[in-house]
């Protein structure tokens, strides 16, 4: 037993060395200035907008605008609140109760058979949680925990199916709970991996909280403009069957002003890019954002339903607003890994 | 009345694990007397359909429940005295001692009741037919309300066999009140209470 508890202070030592990142920097601060000084001129545009006569605008569409505007009033609120806190496991936290309930809202809808219930139990209950632990654990077990899903996680998936002895479909359940691990907590969780990196190569920068919000941010506001530019200008669907409002056009034009946006927030110096290359990633984030939006209303589509909330009354469930989120988080944070930190040797 | 924090914190706790969105399909909640008859496919159910209803109206509705399961060990007994249960014997049914009969005058002029007409637990999710108590019980009481409620995916959640739950999403809904009609005979009644049931899956 001493063994066993030595290993576990062997284990939780980079945690306590870990608070030495900064939250709330001054870049981090900047940016998030920038952020809310929008939201308010938005606000303003909003309430200009009710006002006018139903005449001259279409109130339904002023209605989405000023719900889009305070859905992003309360994601600034929440990222600054946890910001505020001065060590990264707050955040780490925050996200992985946001995989949990995504996790819970694909699985709700992905029919299992009763079979699944202990392989569900350990993937809920144990993976979910041990994939943050080992995220808020730091750099120092990057190699365990970009492989516990993909690796161990999968291999139990399908072993713990096949022990529990029923065969109908088995494939196709074990294809369904990998995914939605994949997807909810696997990828999901290399978002909050972005405040542990370090030793970068420009020395003078230190944000990885500006980092992660700059990463939200472009990631949001692309899945925006596209949606945005595919009402403008979007004639051409890319799916139809999939999802009517993607159109190429507004893929093209909604990624473009992401990257020039993109290029304009490298200023506030919350990210350790020149402003070609936040350009570049922009654009990386905005098509894997794309990508996960398209990937998702197509499982959505499959089960019949339009919105992952649907069981929850009137929403649109937290798997709706995070789909860009996990398809994006893995891409960036390897890009940036690789290409703006020193490696181990 | 004294202090009991069992029967709320474990309402807290049951709607963590089990998420449940309540909806009210043409009824409102209300402390009038009244029977909410459910599908049943997990021991939660009985305690997310409690949780479900406003403190007011849960303060006078009692779960019935099977005694033999209930009364095993403190725990389950504790839980049973805590939601205030009324554990009825199925075991021993006896002429003179009939559920029917206990539960009219366990209820009184004040509480409400949670039945499960099923009987036990379905273990595939499909609704069984109803046993005639509820029918008996409404021909008795002609004053009591019959709410239909529909439990979506408890049987996932915490399904028959398992002791481990997992926190999935459910949803709890309650329907408009039915009544035994006059001259109705028990067969039609109970199919006719099956289906009210039954229709809230899909609305």
């Amino acid at each position: 037993m001493p063994d066993f508890l030595l290993q576990l202070v062997n284990l939780s030592t980079p945690l306590a060395q870990s608070e030495g990142v900064r939250m709330l920097d001054g870049s981090t601060g900047i940016l998030l200035g920038v952020v809310i000084g929008c939201l308010l001129i938005a606000t303003g545009v909003g309430q200009v907008l009710r006002k006018q006569p139903d005449s001259s605008v279409n109130p339904a569409i002023v209605q989405a605008f000023i719900h889009r505007v305070r859905a992003w009033w309360l994601m600034t609120a929440i990222l600054a609140v946890t910001f505020l806190i001065p060590t990264p496991v707050a955040t780490v936290i925050l996200f992985g109760l946001i995989s949990f309930w995504a996790l819970r809202e694909f699985i709700t809808l992905t029919p299992t058979r009763p079979g699944d219930h202990r392989t569900l139990f350990g993937v809920f209950i144990i993976l979910t949680p041990a994939q943050y632990v080992l995220v808020g654990m730091g750099t120092t077990h990057y190699e365990l925990f970009s492989i516990l899903i993909p690796v161990y996680g999968f291999l139990f998936v399908s072993a713990c199916i096949a022990i529990a002895g029923d065969y109908i479909r088995f494939l196709e359940r074990v294809a369904k709970i990998q995914a939605g691990l994949y997807i909810c907590v696997y990828a999901m969780s290399y978002a909050p991996a972005l405040l542990y990196l370090e030793k970068w190569i420009n020395p003078n920068y230190n944000s990885t909280a500006g980092l992660l919000f700059y990463f939200i941010l472009i990631a949001q506001l692309s899945d925006l403009l596209q949606f945005v530019f595919g009402k403008l200008i979007g004639k051409r669907i890319i799916a139809p069957k999939i999802n009517t409002s993607r159109t190429w056009e507004g893929f093209l034009a909604g990624t473009a002003v992401t990257a020039v946006i993109g290029a304009l927030l490298s200023l506030t110096g919350a990210t350790p890019f020149n402003a070609w290359q936040s350009a570049l990633m922009s654009v990386v984030i905005a098509v894997m954002g794309a990508a996960g939006g398209m990937t998702m209303s197509a499982i959505k589509r499959d089960r019949g339903v339009s919105d992952y909330g649907t069981l929850v009354e009137g929403h649109a469930g937290v798997m709706d607003r995070v789909d860009a989120i996990c398809f994006a988080a893995p891409v960036f944070y390897h890009l940036t890994r690789f290409y703006f930190t020193e490696l181990p040797q | 009345m004294d202090l009991n924090l069992t029967a709320p914190v474990l309402a807290v706790v049951a709607k963590l694990i089990a998420g449940p969105s309540v909806r009210w399909i043409d009824s409102q909640p209300d402390t009038c007397q009244r029977v909410y008859f459910s599908n049943h496919t997990s021991h939660l159910d009985s305690i997310i359909i409690w949780a479900s209803l406003p403190k007011h109206v849960r303060k006078v509705t009692r779960p019935v429940a099977a005694k033999d399961y209930w009364e095993r060990g403190w725990f389950r007994r504790h839980l049973a005295r805590s939601l205030n249960a009324l554990l009825i014997d199925r075991l021993k049914v006896k002429v003179h001692q009939s559920p029917v009969d206990m539960m009219i005058r366990e209820i009184g002029n004040e509480h409400s009741l949670i039945v499960f007409p099923e009987g036990t637990r379905s273990l595939d999710g499909v609704v069984k037919p109803f046993k005639s108590g509820i029918y008996y019980l409404n021909k008795k009481r002609p004053d009591l309300e019959l709410i239909p409620v529909y439990m979506d995916n408890m049987n996932r959640i915490l399904p028959s066999g398992e002791f481990l739950p997992v926190p999935l999403l459910s949803r709890v809904t309650f329907g408009p009140p039915i009544w035994l009609e006059q001259g109705e005979s028990k067969p039609d009644f109970l199919k006719r209470a099956r289906e009210a049931v039954l229709r809230l899956k899909d609305l």
